[in-house]
Protein backbone atom coordinates (compact mmCIF):
# COMPACT_ATOMS: atom_id res chain seq x y z
CA UNK A 1 0.00 0.00 0.00
CA UNK A 2 1.41 3.78 -0.87
CA UNK A 3 2.00 6.15 1.98
CA UNK A 4 -0.89 8.12 0.33
CA UNK A 5 -3.17 5.04 0.52
CA UNK A 6 -2.19 4.46 3.77
CA UNK A 7 -2.81 8.22 5.09
CA UNK A 8 -6.34 8.12 3.30
CA UNK A 9 -7.17 5.23 5.56
CA UNK A 10 -5.67 6.50 8.83
CA UNK A 11 -7.28 9.65 8.21
CA UNK A 12 -11.00 7.86 7.71
CA UNK A 13 -10.56 5.90 10.65
CA UNK A 14 -9.36 8.79 12.90
CA UNK A 15 -13.29 9.52 13.88
CA UNK A 16 -14.42 5.86 14.66
CA UNK A 17 -10.97 5.80 16.65
CA UNK A 18 -11.51 8.76 18.30
CA UNK A 19 -15.33 7.93 19.24
CA UNK A 20 -14.14 4.13 20.64
CA UNK A 21 -11.74 6.12 23.41
CA UNK A 22 -13.87 8.45 24.08
CA UNK A 23 -16.82 6.10 24.95
CA UNK A 24 -14.59 4.40 27.39
CA UNK A 25 -12.60 6.33 28.81
CA UNK A 26 -14.33 10.23 28.94
CA UNK A 27 -12.00 12.61 28.32
CA UNK A 28 -12.44 14.15 24.94
CA UNK A 29 -9.11 16.15 25.01
CA UNK A 30 -6.51 13.56 26.34
CA UNK A 31 -8.64 10.99 24.20
CA UNK A 32 -8.04 13.20 20.91
CA UNK A 33 -4.47 13.64 21.81
CA UNK A 34 -3.97 10.30 22.30
CA UNK A 35 -5.19 9.23 18.40
CA UNK A 36 -3.56 11.82 16.88
CA UNK A 37 0.04 9.77 18.53
CA UNK A 38 -1.60 6.47 17.26
CA UNK A 39 -2.01 7.94 13.64
CA UNK A 40 1.51 9.34 13.82
CA UNK A 41 2.82 5.91 14.88
CA UNK A 42 0.95 4.29 12.26
CA UNK A 43 2.23 6.67 9.61
CA UNK A 44 5.16 5.37 10.41
CA UNK A 45 5.47 1.81 11.02
CA UNK A 46 2.53 0.68 8.54
CA UNK A 47 4.73 2.06 5.31
CA UNK A 48 7.48 -0.60 6.55
CA UNK A 49 5.80 -3.14 8.59
CA UNK A 50 2.64 -3.37 6.70
CA UNK A 51 -0.77 -2.36 7.88
CA UNK A 52 -2.19 -4.85 10.47
CA UNK A 53 -5.07 -7.25 9.66
CA UNK A 54 -7.67 -5.19 12.01
CA UNK A 55 -6.32 -1.66 11.51
CA UNK A 56 -8.99 0.12 13.39
CA UNK A 57 -8.64 -2.40 16.14
CA UNK A 58 -4.15 -1.52 16.21
CA UNK A 59 -5.09 1.95 16.39
CA UNK A 60 -7.69 1.71 19.04
CA UNK A 61 -5.10 -0.48 21.32
CA UNK A 62 -2.08 2.15 20.63
CA UNK A 63 -3.96 5.35 21.19
CA UNK A 64 -5.54 3.72 24.22
CA UNK A 65 -2.30 2.38 25.46
CA UNK A 66 -1.01 5.90 25.16
CA UNK A 67 -4.36 7.01 26.77
CA UNK A 68 -3.85 4.92 29.76
CA UNK A 69 -0.05 5.72 30.15
CA UNK A 70 -1.11 9.83 30.14
CA UNK A 71 -3.68 9.51 32.44
CA UNK A 72 -1.21 7.29 35.42
CA UNK A 73 1.64 9.71 34.73
CA UNK A 74 -0.27 12.55 35.40
CA UNK A 75 -2.19 11.14 38.18
CA UNK A 76 1.56 9.91 39.38
CA UNK A 77 2.22 13.29 39.07
CA UNK A 78 -0.62 14.91 41.38
CA UNK A 79 -0.23 12.16 43.86
CA UNK A 80 -4.26 11.76 43.41
CA UNK A 81 -4.13 7.79 43.68
CA UNK A 82 -7.89 7.97 43.48
CA UNK A 83 -8.08 8.87 40.04
CA UNK A 84 -6.89 5.16 39.20
CA UNK A 85 -9.96 4.10 39.52
CA UNK A 86 -11.70 6.24 37.17
CA UNK A 87 -9.41 5.49 34.12
CA UNK A 88 -10.62 1.69 33.78
CA UNK A 89 -12.29 1.25 31.05
CA UNK A 90 -16.62 1.06 31.80
CA UNK A 91 -17.26 -1.85 30.55
CA UNK A 92 -21.56 -2.77 30.19
CA UNK A 93 -22.24 0.10 28.09
CA UNK A 94 -24.19 -0.58 24.91
CA UNK A 95 -22.40 -0.99 21.38
CA UNK A 96 -22.70 2.30 19.69
CA UNK A 97 -21.94 2.31 16.29
CA UNK A 98 -19.19 3.99 14.49
CA UNK A 99 -21.81 5.78 12.30
CA UNK A 100 -23.57 7.80 15.06
CA UNK A 101 -19.83 8.39 17.07
CA UNK A 102 -18.72 10.19 13.62
CA UNK A 103 -21.65 12.24 13.83
CA UNK A 104 -21.41 13.11 17.04
CA UNK A 105 -17.74 14.17 16.82
CA UNK A 106 -18.80 16.39 14.06
CA UNK A 107 -21.72 17.82 16.72
CA UNK A 108 -19.05 17.85 19.76
CA UNK A 109 -16.09 19.84 17.32
CA UNK A 110 -18.67 22.28 15.73
CA UNK A 111 -19.93 23.07 19.71
CA UNK A 112 -22.21 26.55 19.70
CA UNK A 113 -19.66 27.55 22.58
CA UNK A 114 -16.98 27.60 20.06
CA UNK A 115 -15.63 30.32 18.01
CA UNK A 116 -15.74 29.80 14.38
CA UNK A 117 -11.96 29.52 13.87
CA UNK A 118 -11.73 26.79 16.73
CA UNK A 119 -14.68 25.04 15.21
CA UNK A 120 -12.96 24.65 12.10
CA UNK A 121 -9.47 23.80 13.67
CA UNK A 122 -10.67 21.21 15.86
CA UNK A 123 -13.28 19.28 13.03
CA UNK A 124 -9.61 19.20 11.05
CA UNK A 125 -8.18 17.46 13.96
CA UNK A 126 -10.34 15.45 15.34
CA UNK A 127 -12.72 14.47 12.34
CA UNK A 128 -10.61 14.78 9.68
CA UNK A 129 -7.15 13.81 11.47
CA UNK A 130 -5.06 16.32 10.21
CA UNK A 131 -2.01 17.07 12.35
CA UNK A 132 -1.80 20.86 13.86
CA UNK A 133 1.01 21.42 11.52
CA UNK A 134 -0.80 20.56 8.23
CA UNK A 135 -3.65 22.96 10.04
CA UNK A 136 -1.65 25.75 11.03
CA UNK A 137 -0.14 25.91 7.42
CA UNK A 138 -3.43 25.71 5.57
CA UNK A 139 -4.40 28.46 7.92
CA UNK A 140 -1.22 30.56 7.42
CA UNK A 141 -0.59 30.61 10.82
CA UNK A 142 1.81 29.88 13.35
CA UNK A 143 1.47 25.99 14.56
CA UNK A 144 2.10 27.00 18.27
CA UNK A 145 -0.84 29.65 17.20
CA UNK A 146 -3.14 27.08 15.98
CA UNK A 147 -2.07 24.26 18.75
CA UNK A 148 -3.01 27.08 21.03
CA UNK A 149 -6.74 27.38 19.06
CA UNK A 150 -7.13 23.76 19.80
CA UNK A 151 -6.06 23.15 23.49
CA UNK A 152 -8.42 25.97 24.11
CA UNK A 153 -11.17 25.04 22.30
CA UNK A 154 -10.87 21.64 23.76
CA UNK A 155 -11.05 22.97 27.66
CA UNK A 156 -13.74 24.69 26.66
CA UNK A 157 -16.07 22.43 25.88
CA UNK A 158 -14.74 19.32 28.62
CA UNK A 159 -17.24 17.97 30.53
CA UNK A 160 -19.99 18.48 27.44
CA UNK A 161 -21.24 15.08 27.32
CA UNK A 162 -20.54 12.91 24.32
CA UNK A 163 -23.61 12.34 23.37
CA UNK A 164 -25.96 13.55 20.00
CA UNK A 165 -27.84 17.29 20.44
CA UNK A 166 -31.63 16.87 21.68
CA UNK A 167 -33.58 15.93 18.98
CA UNK A 168 -35.13 19.51 19.25
CA UNK A 169 -31.65 21.26 18.85
CA UNK A 170 -30.82 18.95 16.03
CA UNK A 171 -31.54 20.82 13.07
CA UNK A 172 -29.91 23.82 14.78
CA UNK A 173 -26.47 21.89 15.72
CA UNK A 174 -26.16 20.27 11.83
CA UNK A 175 -26.49 24.09 10.83
CA UNK A 176 -23.25 24.89 12.72
CA UNK A 177 -21.65 21.55 11.11
CA UNK A 178 -22.89 23.12 7.80
CA UNK A 179 -21.45 26.40 8.07
CA UNK A 180 -18.34 25.27 9.37
CA UNK A 181 -17.65 22.77 6.12
CA UNK A 182 -18.45 25.77 4.10
CA UNK A 183 -15.97 27.93 5.72
CA UNK A 184 -13.29 25.25 5.34
CA UNK A 185 -14.33 24.95 1.97
CA UNK A 186 -14.45 28.89 0.86
CA UNK A 187 -10.85 28.95 2.89
CA UNK A 188 -9.65 26.41 0.50
CA UNK A 189 -11.37 27.61 -2.42
CA UNK A 190 -10.40 31.41 -2.26
CA UNK A 191 -6.66 30.31 -2.42
CA UNK A 192 -5.49 31.39 -5.58
CA UNK A 193 -1.84 30.04 -6.55
CA UNK A 194 1.98 30.59 -5.78
CA UNK A 195 2.66 29.57 -1.62
CA UNK A 196 -0.65 29.00 -0.72
CA UNK A 197 -1.01 25.82 -3.50
CA UNK A 198 -1.46 23.14 -0.52
CA UNK A 199 -4.37 25.34 0.91
CA UNK A 200 -6.44 23.78 -2.23
CA UNK A 201 -6.36 20.68 -0.16
CA UNK A 202 -8.62 22.26 2.45
CA UNK A 203 -11.65 21.93 -0.65
CA UNK A 204 -10.94 18.71 -1.39
CA UNK A 205 -11.26 18.12 2.84
CA UNK A 206 -14.07 19.78 3.14
CA UNK A 207 -15.96 17.76 0.26
CA UNK A 208 -14.79 14.80 1.91
CA UNK A 209 -15.91 15.58 5.08
CA UNK A 210 -19.12 16.82 3.69
CA UNK A 211 -19.56 13.49 1.71
CA UNK A 212 -19.12 11.32 5.20
CA UNK A 213 -22.23 13.68 6.94
CA UNK A 214 -23.79 13.04 3.88
CA UNK A 215 -23.98 9.45 4.09
CA UNK A 216 -25.04 9.59 7.45
CA UNK A 217 -27.78 12.07 6.95
CA UNK A 218 -28.45 12.08 2.90
CA UNK A 219 -32.14 12.63 4.34
CA UNK A 220 -31.39 15.88 5.08
CA UNK A 221 -31.38 18.72 2.31
CA UNK A 222 -29.09 21.10 2.77
CA UNK A 223 -26.57 18.30 3.65
CA UNK A 224 -27.20 17.03 -0.17
CA UNK A 225 -27.68 20.99 -1.07
CA UNK A 226 -24.00 22.13 0.25
CA UNK A 227 -22.34 18.94 -1.01
CA UNK A 228 -23.71 20.22 -4.21
CA UNK A 229 -22.75 23.46 -3.71
CA UNK A 230 -19.54 22.54 -3.15
CA UNK A 231 -18.98 19.76 -6.13
CA UNK A 232 -20.63 22.36 -8.35
CA UNK A 233 -18.04 25.63 -7.25
CA UNK A 234 -15.11 23.25 -7.31
CA UNK A 235 -15.91 22.19 -10.37
CA UNK A 236 -14.53 25.75 -11.45
CA UNK A 237 -11.40 25.92 -10.12
CA UNK A 238 -9.44 24.97 -12.99
CA UNK A 239 -10.76 28.10 -15.07
CA UNK A 240 -10.78 30.40 -12.31
CA UNK A 241 -7.53 31.36 -12.00
CA UNK A 242 -4.93 32.46 -15.12
CA UNK A 243 -1.10 30.81 -14.93
CA UNK A 244 -0.20 33.76 -12.56
CA UNK A 245 -2.94 33.55 -10.24
CA UNK A 246 -5.02 36.23 -11.97
CA UNK A 247 -8.63 35.89 -11.21
CA UNK A 248 -10.74 35.47 -14.21
CA UNK A 249 -15.00 36.69 -14.05
CA UNK A 250 -17.09 33.72 -14.15
CA UNK A 251 -18.45 35.51 -18.05
CA UNK A 252 -14.44 35.08 -19.44
CA UNK A 253 -14.00 31.35 -17.66
CA UNK A 254 -12.70 28.74 -20.33
CA UNK A 255 -15.79 26.84 -19.84
CA UNK A 256 -14.30 23.63 -21.25
CA UNK A 257 -11.65 23.64 -18.69
CA UNK A 258 -14.61 23.14 -15.77
CA UNK A 259 -14.97 19.51 -14.12
CA UNK A 260 -17.21 18.20 -15.98
CA UNK A 261 -17.73 15.14 -13.96
CA UNK A 262 -18.52 17.33 -10.80
CA UNK A 263 -20.58 19.33 -12.38
CA UNK A 264 -22.33 16.54 -13.24
CA UNK A 265 -22.49 14.78 -9.63
CA UNK A 266 -23.55 18.06 -8.60
CA UNK A 267 -26.62 18.58 -10.94
CA UNK A 268 -27.47 14.77 -10.34
CA UNK A 269 -27.71 15.77 -6.66
CA UNK A 270 -29.27 18.60 -6.36
CA UNK A 271 -32.44 18.01 -8.75
CA UNK A 272 -32.52 14.55 -6.76
CA UNK A 273 -33.17 16.80 -3.58
CA UNK A 274 -34.85 19.81 -5.20
CA UNK A 275 -37.76 17.12 -5.29
CA UNK A 276 -37.75 15.48 -2.07
CA UNK A 277 -36.42 17.52 0.30
CA UNK A 278 -37.37 20.35 2.44
CA UNK A 279 -36.08 23.38 0.75
CA UNK A 280 -33.08 25.36 2.58
CA UNK A 281 -31.08 28.28 1.27
CA UNK A 282 -27.50 25.48 0.56
CA UNK A 283 -30.33 23.76 -1.84
CA UNK A 284 -31.12 26.99 -3.88
CA UNK A 285 -27.23 28.36 -3.90
CA UNK A 286 -26.57 24.63 -5.96
CA UNK A 287 -28.87 25.38 -7.79
CA UNK A 288 -28.04 28.98 -8.77
CA UNK A 289 -24.30 27.11 -9.38
CA UNK A 290 -26.34 24.38 -11.19
CA UNK A 291 -27.96 26.82 -13.92
CA UNK A 292 -24.45 28.35 -14.29
CA UNK A 293 -22.81 25.22 -14.65
CA UNK A 294 -25.67 24.02 -17.50
CA UNK A 295 -24.70 27.34 -19.91
CA UNK A 296 -22.29 25.81 -22.65
CA UNK A 297 -21.04 29.72 -22.95
CA UNK A 298 -21.64 32.92 -20.50
CA UNK A 299 -24.26 34.27 -22.91
CA UNK A 300 -26.46 31.42 -22.92
CA UNK A 301 -27.02 31.68 -19.08
CA UNK A 302 -30.03 31.67 -18.29
CA UNK A 303 -30.59 34.45 -16.15
CA UNK A 304 -34.23 35.10 -15.53
CA UNK A 305 -34.08 31.59 -13.80
CA UNK A 306 -31.04 33.01 -11.68
CA UNK A 307 -32.81 36.05 -10.96
CA UNK A 308 -35.88 33.99 -9.42
CA UNK A 309 -33.78 31.45 -7.38
CA UNK A 310 -31.82 34.91 -6.36
CA UNK A 311 -35.49 36.14 -5.00
CA UNK A 312 -36.42 32.67 -3.41
CA UNK A 313 -32.92 32.72 -1.43
CA UNK A 314 -33.52 36.31 0.07
CA UNK A 315 -37.14 35.26 1.05
CA UNK A 316 -35.45 31.71 2.86
CA UNK A 317 -32.38 33.62 4.23
CA UNK A 318 -32.68 37.59 3.75
CA UNK A 319 -28.86 38.88 3.64
CA UNK A 320 -27.35 41.96 2.17
CA UNK A 321 -24.84 40.39 -0.39
CA UNK A 322 -27.68 38.09 -1.64
CA UNK A 323 -29.50 41.26 -2.48
CA UNK A 324 -26.75 42.51 -4.49
CA UNK A 325 -25.91 38.87 -6.72
CA UNK A 326 -30.07 40.01 -7.22
CA UNK A 327 -29.05 43.35 -8.90
CA UNK A 328 -26.26 41.73 -11.06
CA UNK A 329 -29.06 39.49 -12.05
CA UNK A 330 -31.85 41.97 -12.76
CA UNK A 331 -29.13 44.37 -14.97
CA UNK A 332 -28.50 40.68 -16.85
CA UNK A 333 -32.45 40.56 -17.37
CA UNK A 334 -33.81 44.44 -17.69
CA UNK A 335 -30.45 46.45 -18.17
CA UNK A 336 -27.60 47.88 -16.57
CA UNK A 337 -30.23 50.14 -15.71
CA UNK A 338 -32.27 48.10 -13.65
CA UNK A 339 -29.21 46.68 -12.12
CA UNK A 340 -28.05 50.18 -10.65
CA UNK A 341 -31.36 51.60 -9.82
CA UNK A 342 -31.91 48.27 -7.37
CA UNK A 343 -28.08 48.88 -6.19
CA UNK A 344 -28.58 52.30 -5.34
CA UNK A 345 -31.70 50.99 -3.28
CA UNK A 346 -29.65 48.43 -1.33
CA UNK A 347 -26.25 50.45 -1.13
CA UNK A 348 -27.64 52.27 1.48
CA UNK A 349 -28.05 49.18 4.18
CA UNK A 350 -25.32 49.85 6.72
CA UNK A 351 -24.57 45.99 6.67
CA UNK A 352 -22.77 46.93 3.11
CA UNK A 353 -21.15 49.78 4.46
CA UNK A 354 -17.35 50.14 3.24
CA UNK A 355 -18.09 46.44 1.35
CA UNK A 356 -16.26 46.83 -1.38
CA UNK A 357 -18.55 44.29 -3.73
CA UNK A 358 -21.49 46.75 -3.77
CA UNK A 359 -18.67 49.67 -5.61
CA UNK A 360 -17.26 46.46 -7.79
CA UNK A 361 -20.70 45.63 -8.77
CA UNK A 362 -21.72 49.18 -9.64
CA UNK A 363 -18.05 49.28 -11.35
CA UNK A 364 -19.61 46.24 -13.45
CA UNK A 365 -22.82 47.65 -14.49
CA UNK A 366 -21.63 51.82 -15.18
CA UNK A 367 -19.55 49.78 -17.68
CA UNK A 368 -22.32 48.10 -19.44
CA UNK A 369 -23.92 51.39 -19.65
CA UNK A 370 -21.12 52.75 -20.84
CA UNK A 371 -19.97 55.15 -18.53
CA UNK A 372 -16.44 54.92 -18.57
CA UNK A 373 -15.41 57.45 -15.93
CA UNK A 374 -18.39 56.60 -13.57
CA UNK A 375 -17.07 52.53 -14.11
CA UNK A 376 -13.03 53.59 -13.44
CA UNK A 377 -14.06 55.28 -10.20
CA UNK A 378 -16.07 52.91 -8.93
CA UNK A 379 -13.28 50.35 -9.56
CA UNK A 380 -10.48 52.07 -7.88
CA UNK A 381 -13.08 52.49 -5.13
CA UNK A 382 -13.88 48.97 -4.98
CA UNK A 383 -10.06 48.64 -5.33
CA UNK A 384 -8.57 50.50 -2.24
CA UNK A 385 -11.46 48.83 0.33
CA UNK A 386 -11.13 44.74 -0.85
CA UNK A 387 -8.45 43.08 1.54
CA UNK A 388 -8.03 40.81 -0.86
CA UNK A 389 -4.63 41.02 -3.40
CA UNK A 390 -5.81 39.25 -6.50
CA UNK A 391 -9.49 40.90 -6.33
CA UNK A 392 -7.51 43.97 -5.91
CA UNK A 393 -5.19 43.08 -8.39
CA UNK A 394 -8.25 42.41 -11.10
CA UNK A 395 -10.29 45.69 -10.23
CA UNK A 396 -7.36 47.85 -11.23
CA UNK A 397 -6.91 46.12 -14.27
CA UNK A 398 -10.46 46.78 -14.94
CA UNK A 399 -10.22 50.23 -14.11
CA UNK A 400 -6.83 50.83 -15.89
CA UNK A 401 -8.51 49.13 -19.31
CA UNK A 402 -10.96 52.14 -19.47
CA UNK A 403 -8.55 55.15 -19.09
CA UNK B 1 -8.83 38.04 9.47
CA UNK B 2 -5.14 38.97 10.27
CA UNK B 3 -4.40 42.82 11.08
CA UNK B 4 -0.95 44.61 12.03
CA UNK B 5 -0.98 46.61 15.24
CA UNK B 6 1.37 49.31 14.27
CA UNK B 7 3.20 50.58 17.45
CA UNK B 8 3.97 54.08 16.90
CA UNK B 9 7.14 55.79 19.29
CA UNK B 10 7.63 59.48 19.98
CA UNK B 11 10.87 59.37 21.44
CA UNK B 12 10.80 63.32 23.03
CA UNK B 13 7.80 62.01 24.63
CA UNK B 14 9.46 58.71 25.67
CA UNK B 15 12.42 60.31 27.60
CA UNK B 16 9.69 62.88 30.07
CA UNK B 17 8.48 59.21 31.49
CA UNK B 18 9.50 58.12 34.30
CA UNK B 19 11.38 55.16 35.23
CA UNK B 20 8.88 53.42 36.61
CA UNK B 21 6.27 54.21 33.82
CA UNK B 22 8.78 53.18 31.22
CA UNK B 23 8.90 49.99 32.87
CA UNK B 24 4.83 49.55 33.18
CA UNK B 25 5.16 49.88 29.40
CA UNK B 26 7.21 46.64 28.79
CA UNK B 27 5.23 45.25 31.66
CA UNK B 28 2.30 45.56 29.76
CA UNK B 29 3.70 44.55 26.65
CA UNK B 30 4.81 41.53 28.44
CA UNK B 31 0.83 41.24 29.45
CA UNK B 32 -0.23 41.64 26.23
CA UNK B 33 1.82 38.82 24.71
CA UNK B 34 0.78 36.35 27.06
CA UNK B 35 -2.70 37.42 26.76
CA UNK B 36 -2.87 36.79 23.09
CA UNK B 37 -0.85 33.58 23.06
CA UNK B 38 -3.34 32.34 25.09
CA UNK B 39 -6.59 33.34 23.36
CA UNK B 40 -4.36 31.84 20.22
CA UNK B 41 -5.01 35.62 18.15
CA UNK B 42 -0.77 36.21 18.29
CA UNK B 43 0.48 35.34 14.99
CA UNK B 44 3.79 37.20 14.94
CA UNK B 45 5.64 40.27 16.34
CA UNK B 46 8.85 42.33 16.39
CA UNK B 47 10.35 45.40 17.88
CA UNK B 48 12.63 47.48 15.53
CA UNK B 49 15.84 48.89 16.35
CA UNK B 50 15.99 52.92 16.86
CA UNK B 51 15.70 54.22 13.15
CA UNK B 52 19.27 56.31 13.51
CA UNK B 53 20.63 52.52 12.89
CA UNK B 54 18.40 52.25 9.69
CA UNK B 55 20.02 52.02 6.38
CA UNK B 56 18.59 53.30 3.17
CA UNK B 57 18.79 52.03 0.08
CA UNK B 58 17.83 53.13 -3.63
CA UNK B 59 18.54 51.70 -6.77
CA UNK B 60 18.62 54.83 -9.67
CA UNK B 61 19.86 53.69 -12.77
CA UNK B 62 20.45 50.44 -11.46
CA UNK B 63 22.84 51.23 -9.31
CA UNK B 64 22.22 50.70 -5.50
CA UNK B 65 23.12 53.74 -3.12
CA UNK B 66 22.91 53.13 0.40
CA UNK B 67 22.89 55.66 3.10
CA UNK B 68 22.55 56.00 6.61
CA UNK B 69 19.12 56.87 8.40
CA UNK B 70 15.04 56.49 8.04
CA UNK B 71 13.66 56.90 4.68
CA UNK B 72 10.80 59.08 6.32
CA UNK B 73 12.23 61.49 8.42
CA UNK B 74 10.14 62.21 11.15
CA UNK B 75 9.27 63.18 15.03
CA UNK B 76 7.36 59.24 14.95
CA UNK B 77 8.53 56.25 13.62
CA UNK B 78 7.79 52.91 13.69
CA UNK B 79 8.97 51.22 16.38
CA UNK B 80 7.49 47.79 16.62
CA UNK B 81 4.59 45.72 15.14
CA UNK B 82 1.99 43.14 16.51
CA UNK B 83 0.51 40.58 13.90
CA UNK B 84 -3.03 39.53 15.59
CA UNK B 85 -5.44 36.81 13.88
CA UNK B 86 -8.85 37.71 15.15
CA UNK B 87 -13.00 37.60 14.16
CA UNK B 88 -13.80 41.29 13.59
CA UNK B 89 -12.08 44.77 13.00
CA UNK B 90 -13.77 45.94 16.57
CA UNK B 91 -11.92 43.63 17.85
CA UNK B 92 -8.66 44.04 16.17
CA UNK B 93 -9.18 47.78 17.58
CA UNK B 94 -10.02 46.76 21.18
CA UNK B 95 -6.01 44.73 21.12
CA UNK B 96 -4.91 47.77 19.51
CA UNK B 97 -6.47 49.75 22.50
CA UNK B 98 -4.79 47.03 25.15
CA UNK B 99 -0.99 48.23 24.14
CA UNK B 100 0.33 50.69 26.73
CA UNK B 101 1.86 52.83 23.90
CA UNK B 102 -2.16 53.98 22.49
CA UNK B 103 -1.96 55.73 26.05
CA UNK B 104 1.74 57.83 24.58
CA UNK B 105 1.06 57.77 20.98
CA UNK B 106 -1.08 56.11 19.14
CA UNK B 107 -1.83 52.39 17.65
CA UNK B 108 -2.56 51.97 14.12
CA UNK B 109 -4.52 49.04 13.11
CA UNK B 110 -4.19 47.88 9.55
CA UNK B 111 -5.66 44.73 8.08
CA UNK B 112 -3.17 42.50 6.39
CA UNK B 113 -4.42 41.32 3.09
CA UNK B 114 -5.03 38.17 1.75
CA UNK B 115 -3.95 35.96 -0.98
CA UNK B 116 -7.43 34.77 -1.73
CA UNK B 117 -10.02 36.05 -3.74
CA UNK B 118 -13.38 35.51 -5.13
CA UNK B 119 -13.86 35.49 -9.17
CA UNK B 120 -16.89 38.00 -9.73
Amino acid sequence: MTDRRIEDLLRAYAPQVLGVLVRRYGDFSDAEDAVQEALLAAAMQWPEQGVPENPKAWLVTVAGRRLTDHIRSETARRRREDEIAALEPVDGRPEISDRDDTLTLFFWCCHPALSAPSQLALTLRAVGGLTTAEIASAFLVPEATMAQRISRAKLKIKGTGFTMPRPQDLDDRMRVVLHVLYLIFNEGYTATSGPQLHRVELTNEAIRLTRLVYALRAQDGEVAGLLALMLLTDARRGARTGPDGELIPLADQDRSRWNAGAIAEGIALVERTLATARLGPYQVQAAIAAVHAEAPRAAGTDWKQILSLYQLLQQLAPNPVVLLNMAVAESMVSGPGAGLARLDEIAADERLAGNHRVDAVRAHLLESAGDRDGARSAYLAAARRTTSLPEQRYLQQRAARLV
Amino acid sequence: MKYLLIIYMNPTLFETLSEAERDAIFGAHDEFQKLVKETGELVGFAALADPSTSKTVRVRDEAPAVTDGPYIEAKEFLAGYYVVECESPERAAELGAMLPDAKLTAIEVRAIMESGGMEM
